[in-house]
């Protein structure tokens, strides 16, 4: 408990004014207005917050950013949790809830922790070693209840998220000083600039050392008109120069539909830059893990920025110049510095400091206490020299060098090198449309890094060579951080409790390539995606292989830079707008009139109209008997429609068709298959001739979109030389059909044109007419077997139209039909429906139009492929109509047709069965092999282990002579 | 010599400061000549080298890999293992790999984590649930299990599916395969490199076939960075850069590549326990043994070899995910990723013999290599030791493609692989 | 994603195209052998590199048209009509 407030001025961050209250664990708190919860906690001397993955070990709050690998918690509101949030970077607010994450029953006393007595029994890998037996199974269960951190919730999330799109000349990633810089430049030379940055303002993690500088270059930032977002970080490189970023929203009070949360941007730009800084590396040493160690960068800014001393008496482990800085400005603060602890030889440490005593090449060989760093022993790092000495601290700071966030960089494609001076991983060059400035270049130097800055965002804006960084400024740092010999457990993966031994372990059983390394430890694979464990993992592997880091290998970078919320990255696709259905022009008339919706497809449509009660099944049993008794009224509105103009429309189609189109009479319709280029029946439709270059094309409801792109796909990629034009008018035109033997009396009574008459217009033909003054294009084809019309008209005269024919309808008899009676209907006549009777193996022999193509000269799409061995198969399957042997068990569809039982070879199965109100007795369509020729045959149906006998029948079932059809 | 791993082995572990461990596998130098050549060191070479020794007697094996072992789709993809396809022909192949799969930890002696918590298939239509029918009725006519869901069973398995009745992807129900779910994908990989390695065969890491040299039109080794290495019997197991290794040895394949991407979730506690699949969205998922959720997505459909994926097709897989689970929206994406599968027409594996005499290819298994691994380990190596296709992979020979006779699993069923 | 150079409309999202998969394919007479017949619907060079392939800016202007596109980068090195011959 030794976290405090600092005395003002420290805290560039807060304002002392404004308290807020929160409740950690259950229990209140409170800190200030511009903490983070991280800031907050240590402010109230919460040390421990968290217990790490596999030995639940006691773990503290590390750092004070986006990198933090410890300080996990779950965040509640109401119903809600947001689990695995990073207390280091949660802006805290009033009434914030959060709790600590893989613990029980408290963080501080957790069961969990047993683990840890068994780590010599816990190797990395350990779990690919045993457990083999008997299996896998019995250990699971425990296992899966022990991993996770997190909890979630399964309430649905009312709050909501939204994506931008947006264009920039320049988008400048990471708001510290050098992309500040960058940003500037840029856009006062005349480019429109983005900059995205994480905090609350620009300046970086830095910015609390302002000097004035980062001030003023803000306001010219803002002169220069360039685009700051706030809270927001740049997480992937995409093709073409997409830098996607999130946006995290706060404001706003919670109402019925939540909060706007998170914003995802998506910035096309012509160049981006990298200035997401770097990360402070940890140092390897005994026990390293334990609460009071932390960053010491990170010590340093929550002291400046926050206003909150980490402890009272800090031990700095160094392996780097940037540890001097901070031992002075946290001495200044009023944390004493009781040593500094120099990894390095003399000769190597190129920075100083007064008044604190340093010891040069010496290192922490021991932590002293378990839930609190109570002190440290020191030891010469090379194993030599002066005895251990012991200090009493109560915050070890770990400052072991820096590793540029080189992701973007690599994101794009770019390759790194290993700088051995500084043991760093930096750009190596450039990567198309990336350009990396600051830290994240490996420059460290603040006047450097500023210049190239200010001239890599001019020349990107004028389109100049872009300079080069040369990196400096980070002084000498060693590869290792680690002392010799060292013993216990040296975490070199925090979260995941990878230590060195477990590096040692994957070089001996040689997991040696980086991928090996982390897969077999799982090192880097934890939230913080390796940004505190990577380098010393790769550092180690070398070390323990003879090999340079560079050898070993890095693993290309991929987004996102930081672990992304979902909903972030759905946005507004959710709900309605996932998707969105497609909705019948009269919509509403027809839910008035007690349609059951359903999903078919992208479409809502009524799948019936039940009255008083009825099921389902039972409204369209009733639909489908009143169609054939008196008549029907169905919207086909999304029955598919296109036009094919031209003066080779017709010979266009026959090559589009099995069917022949060319020789249609003007006002003849016909049907056609349409196959694709492999032999396969994709669609099928009706084609009527409205004039000699003017076709009207239905295509099935599901198919319309195939349909018209294989039309323009073959018009503009193969006979480019035709000329014809095809419109795809689905949403233009509304669908009325009215099906059953009053069609026509009904249509009469309401006044359509007595050309129509199934006296004057055949079946098989289409007629342009009118209703008033409502065009009209009313087709006579059956899906039904019945007398039918299908009245085209324009859509917004659907709804009239269709409520003036279903007050007659009504008069007459006659019923409104949803999708379920049509299939009943059709099933009843034998006709196919395809995607249902057929699927994606199903060629036009298998359904019956083996012979009409033999007569056909186009060579149409498909044909080739109908003359390949496999099409000329005899024991090819065959569409069958089907009975239940007892003429009562109805077949169930997707039933397997076999003469034995399981395990067999099937020969087929049901496509479509239904009851028919009509026979009384089920009809069903089915795929036999050989089955065209298997009239009268006995068969069995398997379903789910139960058996049906039924027999191959001839289809129709009903009105074989098709004498209803003409009313 | 490696040691046999047990319980006890991890205790002498312990005892021994984790110094009783020998290498899971020996990093070889290509000898000037083999019986036979594996290219690719995925999981479907390292098998086919393991097969050849154990099955075959065949030693003197080499698996020439271009990076390190069990680098490309062996650890790209999202771990399903299942066999429920409609086809006999498939289902006796899938199914021989999934009972290989049932056997391989105490066959190989690395524990694979087999969790068999079962898949279950949503349907989003009175259509699917008829299309689930019959699946699930062909599955058990070929002796696999399988078996229909209602619409409250599938929401007792998986908690979290928005069941409300304005859902815009509604669940009817679905389809299960019990015996369906995951194994871990690296150890995969080490375990069939360990055991073949063990039986003599050499794995060879960081060495590029360049060639293949062909005498008499016959193929007689191949040429590497590492040099030539001799061998009348070279079989290519390369998944997505099938095509390119066909494009060295003089033909093409009816093989396109593209991105298949996954992603993971950071790990959570327990919220999801079977394997999700649904065809509506594309989306499927499944919560690892670390508490990751592992999202895997449909293709992104143009021809790639970046291993990167397209950021819409995330985009859409994701509001898949949420449509079915809208209570993720809070969980966040820690990784993303894509590996290279080779698609062929339809979706079925080529295995067999190629234009090239002496020259085998175990290729085209597209979004479903990892469930087919030890089975296309098998009649690779059964090919490469016999001359002669095994009997289960007859079907799937490359001259399918001249007769017509496709295996098309993916068009018969509507669902992707 | 990628950005993609309609012949007609300029610059537009990737999400707004489809991919045909490679172009300058020559569609066989009916005569051709069945080998020929999977030649040209199946067989595919499917290089890693340069590869010429058909788009079509479907959510927009519709036109079918040919791109040079490196199918590791992704980069775009020209669009082509769909009726002009393959570059060199």
């Amino acid at each position: 408990m030794s976290g405090r407030r600092l005395a003002a001025p420290r805290g560039s961050r807060i304002d002392r004014e404004r308290t807020l209250s929160f409740l950690w664990n259950g229990r209140p708190y409170t800190g200030l207005q511009g903490d983070t919860l991280a800031s907050a906690l240590v402010a109230n001397g919460v040390q421990l917050v968290g217990r790490s993955f596999k030995y639940h070990r006691p773990r503290g709050i590390f750092s004070c950013g986006l990198e933090e690998p410890t300080a996990i918690v779950d965040l509640i509101d109401g119903r809600h949790r947001t689990p695995n949030a990073r207390a280091t970077v949660v802006e805290l607010a009033e009434g914030m809830v959060a709790e600590s994450v893989n613990c029980w029953p408290s963080v501080g006393f957790d069961l969990g922790a047993v683990n840890g007595w068994f780590a010599p029994l816990l190797p990395a890998g350990f779990y690919y070693k045993t457990f083999k037996w008997p299996n896998w199974h019995l250990f699971e269960p425990m296992v899966r209840r022990m991993a996770g951190l997190g909890r979630a919730s399964l309430e649905a999330d009312d709050d909501r998220y939204e994506e931008v799109c947006a264009e920039a000349d320049v988008v400048v990633a990471g708001g510290g000083i050098a992309g500040l810089s960058a940003a500037v430049a840029a856009a006062q030379a005349g480019a429109g600039t983005i900059l995205i940055t994480a905090g609350t303002a620009t300046g970086g993690a830095l910015g609390w050392r302002d000097d004035g500088e980062l001030d003023a270059l803000a306001a010219k930032a803002a002169q220069a008109g360039v685009r700051i977002l706030t809270r927001s970080v740049a997480f992937g490189v995409y093709d073409h120069n997409l830098l996607c970023a999130t946006e995290r929203l706060t404001g706003g009070p919670r109402g019925p539909r939540g909060v706007l949360r998170e914003r995802l941007w998506k910035i096309r730009a012509r160049s981006i830059v990298s200035a997401q800084g770097s990360f402070e590396r940890p140092m390897l040493f005994t026990d390293n893990d334990r609460p009071g160690v932390m960053l010491a960068g990170a010590a340093d800014e929550y002291a400046h920025a926050y206003g909150v001393a980490c402890g009272r008496r800090a031990v700095i482990a160094a392996n780097s110049d940037s540890a001097y800085q901070v031992a002075a400005s946290l001495g200044a603060a009023g944390v004493e510095i009781v040593a500094l602890l120099d990894r390095r030889a003399h000769a190597d440490i190129g920075a100083h400091v007064d008044g604190v005593r340093v010891l040069p090449n010496t290192g922490i060989d021991k932590v002293l206490g378990t839930s609190a760093v109570r002190g440290c022993v020191a030891v010469a790092a090379d194993g030599h020299g002066s005895r251990p000495e012991r200090f009493d601290c109560d915050l070890i700071l770990s400052a072991g060098g820096h590793a540029p966030a080189v992701h973007l960089h690599s994101q794009a494609g770019g390759r790194l090198r290993w700088l051995a001076d500084g043991a760093m991983f930096v750009p190596d060059g450039a990567a198309p449309g990336i350009v990396s400035v600051g830290g994240c270049a490996g420059v460290f130097s603040r006047d450097t890094a500023v210049a190239h800055a200010l001239d890599v965002g001019r020349a990107l804006a004028l389109g100049f060579t872009v300079p080069s960084a040369t990196p400096c400024g980070a002084g000498r740092s060693l590869a290792s951080t680690r002392i010799a010999d060292a013993r216990g457990k040296q975490f070199v993966d925090l979260q995941n409790d990878v230590a060195a031994g477990d590096v040692g372990l994957a070089a001996l059983e040689n997991y040696r390539s980086v991928e090996h390394l982390k897969r077999y430890t799982t090192t880097g694979m934890a939230t913080d995606q390796g940004k505190t464990s990577n380098v010393n993992a790769l550092v180690l592997m070398g070390e323990l292989t003879g090999r340079e880091p560079a050898e070993v290998g890095t693993t290309k970078f991929r987004p996102p830079f930081v672990p992304a919320s979902l909903g972030a990255l759905v946005g507004r696709r959710v709900g309605r707008l996932y998707r969105p259905l497609k909705h019948l022009p009269a919509a509403e008339w027809h839910a008035a009139h007690g349609a059951l919706y359903e999903q078919f497809g992208n479409w809502n449509r009524p799948a019936a109209y039940p009255v008083g009660g009825e099921t389902l099944h039972a409204a369209a049993q009733r639909e489908a008997r009143t169609v054939r008794r008196s008549l029907g009224v169905f919207d086909g509105s999304p029955l598919g429609k296109l036009e094919v103009w031209g003066p080779d429309a017709a010979e266009f189609l026959d090559l589009m068709y099995v069917g022949t189109m060319s020789n249609l009479a003007r006002g003849q319709a016909r049907y056609g298959l349409l196959l694709n280029e492999n032999g396969i029946v994709v669609d099928d439709g009706i084609v009527a001739r409205l004039d000699d270059h003017h076709f009207w094309v239905n295509t099935t409801s599901a198919g319309v979109e195939r349909t018209a792109s294989a039309f323009e796909e073959w018009l503009q990629c193969e006979y480019t030389n035709l000329r014809v034009f095809v419109t795809p008018v689905t949403s233009r035109y509304g669908n009325v059909t009215l099906s059953g033997p009053k069609s026509w009396e009904v249509m009469a009574a309401v006044g359509f044109d007595a050309g129509l008459s199934p006296g004057s217009m055949k079946h098989m033909t289409m007629r342009e007419s009118a209703l008033g003054d409502v065009p009209l294009r009313v087709l006579r084809a059956s899906f039904t077997g019945e007398l039918s019309y299908e009245i085209n008209l324009p859509v917004d005269a659907t709804t009239a139209v269709l409520d003036r024919l279903w007050t007659a309808a009504a008069a007459a008899g006659g019923a409104l039909y949803g999708i379920e009676a049509l299939e009943i209907l059709r099933t009843e006549k034998g006709y196919i429906h395809i995607g249902t009777d057929t699927d994606g193996t199903t060629l036009p022999g298998d359904i019956g139009f083996g012979r009409a193509i033999g007569a056909k000269t186009a060579n149409f799409v498909g044909r080739r492929s109908l003359l390949r061995p496999a099409a000329l198969d005899p024991q090819r399957f065959q569409l069958v109509a089907l009975s239940p042997a007892d003429g009562r068990t109805q077949l169930p569809t997707g039933a397997q047709i076999a003469a034995s039982d399981p395990p067999t070879t099937p020969e087929g199965h049901v496509t479509s069965s239904f009851w028919s109100p009509e026979l009384g007795a089920p009809v069903a369509l089915g795929m036999l092999a050989r089955g065209s020729s298997r009239l009268g045959e006995r068969i069995r149906v398997h379903h789910l282990g139960e058996r049906i006998d039924a027999i191959v029948v001839k289809a129709p079932f009903i009105d074989p002579a098709g004498s209803r059809l003409h009313g | 010599m490696q040691n046999r791993y047990s319980a006890w082995s991890l205790l002498r572990g312990a005892f021994s400061g984790q110094r009783n461990w020998s290498p899971a596998w020996t990093d070889a130098a290509p000898k000037a000549a083999y019986d036979v050549i594996v290219v690719g060191g995925g999981g479907h070479g390292l098998a086919t080298a393991y097969y050849l020794a154990k099955n075959h007697g065949l030693n003197n094996v080499a698996v020439i890999e271009r990076g390190w072992i069990g680098g490309g789709n062996t650890g790209r993809n999202t771990t399903i293992v299942r066999s429920n396809y409609l086809y006999p022909e498939s289902a006796r192949l899938y199914d021989f790999s999934l009972k290989l799969y049932e056997g391989l930890s105490a066959e190989l002696n690395f524990n694979i984590m087999l969790s068999q918590r079962g898949l279950v298939l949503l349907a989003h239509s009175r259509h699917d649930l008829d299309a689930m029918s019959r699946w699930a009725n062909a599955m058990r006519m070929n002796g696999i299990d399988a078996g229909i869901l209602s619409r409250d069973e599938v929401a007792a398995m998986v908690p979290g599916l928005d069941m409300s009745p304005q859902a815009r992807i509604p669940v009817l129900g679905g389809f299960t395969q019990r015996r369906g779910g995951t194994a871990r994908h690296d150890a995969i990989a080490w375990g069939y490199a360990r055991a073949a390695s063990a039986l003599g065969v050499d794995i060879i890491q960081n060495c590029e076939v360049q060639g293949f040299v062909q005498e008499g039109g016959r193929v007689v080794g191949v040429d590497t960075t590492r040099g030539r290495i001799n061998a009348d019997r070279v079989g290519i197991a390369a998944a997505g850069h099938s095509s390119v290794l066909a494009n060295l040895a003089g033909f093409r394949l009816p093989v396109t590549s593209y991105a298949l991407q996954a992603m993971v979730s950071e790990p959570l506690k327990p919220v999801l326990d079977t394997v999700v699949l649904s065809p509506g969205t594309g989306a499927y998922l499944s919560q690892s043994d670390k508490g990751e959720l592992v999202i895997g997505a449909m293709l992104d459909l143009f021809p790639s070899y970046a291993q990167r994926g397209s950021f819409a097709v995330t985009q859409s897989i994701l509001a898949g995910v949420l449509a079915l689970f809208p209570a993720y929206a809070r969980l966040k994406m820690l990784r993303q990723w894509a590996g290279i599968v080779d698609v062929v027409h339809d979706s079925s594996p080529i295995i067999g013999a190629t234009p090239v005499p002496g020259l085998y290819i175990n290729c085209g298994w597209g979004t479903g290599g990892f469930k087919g691994i030890p089975v296309g380990g098998w009649t690779l190596a059964h090919v490469l030791a016999t001359g002669e296709n095994h009997p289960l992979a007859e079907p799937f020979a490359l001259s399918r493609f001249v007769t017509g006779r496709l295996i098309d699993e993916a068009a018969a069923s509507g669902i992707a692989h | 994603m990628m950005q993609i150079p309609c012949i007609l409309c300029g610059r537009r999202d990737e999400s707004e195209f489809v991919c045909g998969g490679a172009s300058h394919l020559l569609r066989p007479p009916l005569e051709a052998s069945d080998q020929q017949w999977g030649d040209y619907l199946f067989f595919r060079d499917n290089p890693k590199g340069v590869h010429l392939e058909r788009w079509r800016h479907a959510q927009g202007c519709g036109r079918w048209f040919n791109v040079a596109r490196h199918t590791v980068t992704h980069e775009i090195l020209s669009v082509y009509a769909i009726t002009e011959p393959a570059p060199r």
